[in-house]
């Protein structure tokens, strides 16, 4: 496995993300709640960068502090120290330009509002025309595969189709960077193939940067560049892992390539020797 | 509709038949407590179904119209702002449920002497006393929004009047509606026991007035008349709340109490 770590494709990758430019970069960054005797240190120290149009997956073992992670990168949590930027600016509240899909779809969808009034909710403030909003949420929803389903409410529609929406939402925002946070743990396997697909179609098709947060170890290889490994809480990047399988990715096909298999295996080790007891034999 | 008729049936037959036996067995009932329900029908629609409205039922009417509405409006208003400020609501937790706790009768004397006999006495007691249920639950369902819904808002970078108006009252309205129904409720009890006590006017000072004058079917048609009234005005309720919580009837399938 390690004979591929320095391959010619990784290098290759390596040199496209400098050309292209780094979107995030998160310099440092550590997190501790509370103060004193009672102080938790959840992230220790995070170093990575992300570049323009790069799809990185974040994996840990649970508790790893990833959605404290996110929550940092995303803005809405201040680190303790360290900086993030996002498009060269330090980031102190959400940026203009970040969209996030959040894990509980139940949650992040209002049941009170259409599923057009859901997706055109973040459209409101930003002086964009009544027109300009229905087309958006039109095109949106279009590209999510839930056409026609405007006048209806979210609490009417399947979990999966309601994670849709919930893409939907981001997308009709058009931001240059999608933020992910554990989006499809809570949809039956079957749909969650169907969603991954739709999102590795979107960010293509809107040239978008993907942060992906998840504890599936399949899902971070079938859809990432690069995926960033955490160690327990308090975090620091254990590995970060190049992902050299050829896209566009096919559920069948790439996951049937050696490779997949190859990475998976490294990456399954990475997260489970970090178990607090030690590692059992037929880990 | 078959089954619709059917719940109707279900519902309607007990009623009709206390009253089928009240009417039967008060028939020409000379006790001066119990007169028959057909003198007791007539006194009602002579009072309050006709001319005598005027005078019986419009003053109540707009008294609880009056402070059950500045009870929903400062409440609903206070318990946002409050409700959105973490320390405006641990300080004032105490003070609200003080007053919540205090049965608000205890506070006519006092109204009495501040503000006289009339309107203002009775839409100040009114307003006063529904004013915490609506409140204590506003602020609760203020703060109970769920903190996804907030970092959605967020994340999204909504407006302030958009959080309030888009997510935080939607998200706090079953609790906010379970308020406004204890509230309807304190407001009628209020309306009444604020005219037996001290009145010229209204349904209350009607059956006190009817009792010491010993019309006793004059009283029963003003109790009458209340149970009348509160049934419409929950009825009434009732379908307001349904529309407002659509929403959450169908996700949750009931409504708080």
């Amino acid at each position: 496995m390690r004979l591929l770590g320095r391959s010619d494709a990784g290098a290759a990758s390596a040199d496209a993300r400098e050309a292209a430019g780094t979107v995030i970069s998160v310099d440092g960054l550590g997190k501790t709640y509370g103060a004193g005797e009672d102080a938790k240190v959840a992230i220790e120290r995070v170093d990575f960068e992300v570049a323009t149009g790069e799809f990185v997956s974040i994996v840990g073992p649970s508790g790893a502090g990833k959605t404290t992670l996110l929550k940092c990168l995303t803005g809405l949590l201040e680190p303790t120290t360290g900086r993030i930027s996002f498009e060269g600016r330090e980031i102190a509240e959400p940026p203009a330009r970040m969209a996030i899909v959040f894990q509980d779809y139940a949650r992040s969808l209002f049941p009170w509002m259409t599923v057009a009034r859901n997706v055109e909710l973040p459209l409101l403030d930003k002086g964009i025309g009544k027109a300009e909003r229905r087309r958006r949420v039109g095109e949106a929803l279009e590209a999510v595969g839930l056409p026609g389903t405007e006048r209806r409410f979210p609490w009417q529609l399947s979990g999966g189709m309601q994670q849709r929406v919930a893409l939907a939402r981001s997308l009709a925002y058009k931001p240059d960077c999608l933020v992910m946070d554990e989006p499809f743990a809570s949809v039956d396997a079957q749909t969650r193939f169907e969603l991954e697909d739709l999102v590795l179609e979107l960010r293509h098709a809107f040239g978008m940067t993907v942060l992906f947060v998840t504890h599936d170890i399949d899902e971070a290889v079938y859809l990432s560049d690069r995926i960033v490994v955490l160690t327990r809480s308090p975090a620091v990047v254990r590995k970060i892992l190049e992902v050299d399988l050829p896209r566009p990715r096919d559920q069948a096909a790439t996951k049937g390539h050696q490779r997949f298999a190859e990475l998976r295996t490294e990456l399954l080790e990475l997260v489970q020797t970090q178990r607090p007891t030690s590692p059992r034999p037929d880990a | 509709m078959r089954r619709r008729a059917r719940i109707v049936a279900l519902e309607l037959w007990l009623p009709v038949v206390v009253v089928a036996a009240w009417w039967t067995l008060s028939a020409g009932s000379q006790s001066l407590y119990f007169p028959p329900l057909e003198t007791i029908l007539e006194e009602f629609r002579a009072t309050f179904l006709s001319s005598g409205a005027d005078e019986h039922l419009r003053p109540s009417l707009v008294n609880l119209g009056l402070g059950y509405g500045i009870a929903v409006v400062t409440g609903v208003v206070a318990g946002v702002l409050i409700g959105m400020n973490r320390w405006a609501a641990a300080a004032l937790d105490p003070l609200v449920h003080f007053f919540r706790a205090l049965p608000g009768p205890a506070l006519l004397p006092f109204a009495i002497i501040a503000f006289g006999i009339g309107t203002t006495m009775k839409v100040w007691i009114i307003a006063f006393t529904s004013l915490f249920p609506v409140l204590l639950n506003a602020i609760d369902g203020v703060r109970g929004v769920d903190p996804t819904a907030r970092e959605v808002a967020r994340a999204y970078r909504l407006g302030r009047l958009r959080r309030i108006f888009a997510i935080v009252l939607p998200s706090a309205s079953p609790q906010i509606m379970a308020g406004l129904r204890v509230g309807l409720q304190t407001a009628i009890l209020l309306m009444v026991v604020s005219e037996l006590v001290a009145s010229t006017s209204g349904i209350g000072f009607f059956i006190l007035q009817s009792q010491q004058q010993f019309e006793i079917a004059d009283m029963w048609a003003g109790i009458v008349a209340l149970g009348l009234l509160g049934c419409i005005l929950n009825a009434a309720f009732g379908l307001v709340e349904r529309r407002v919580l659509r929403w959450y009837i169908a996700t949750h399938g009931e409504v708080v109490r």
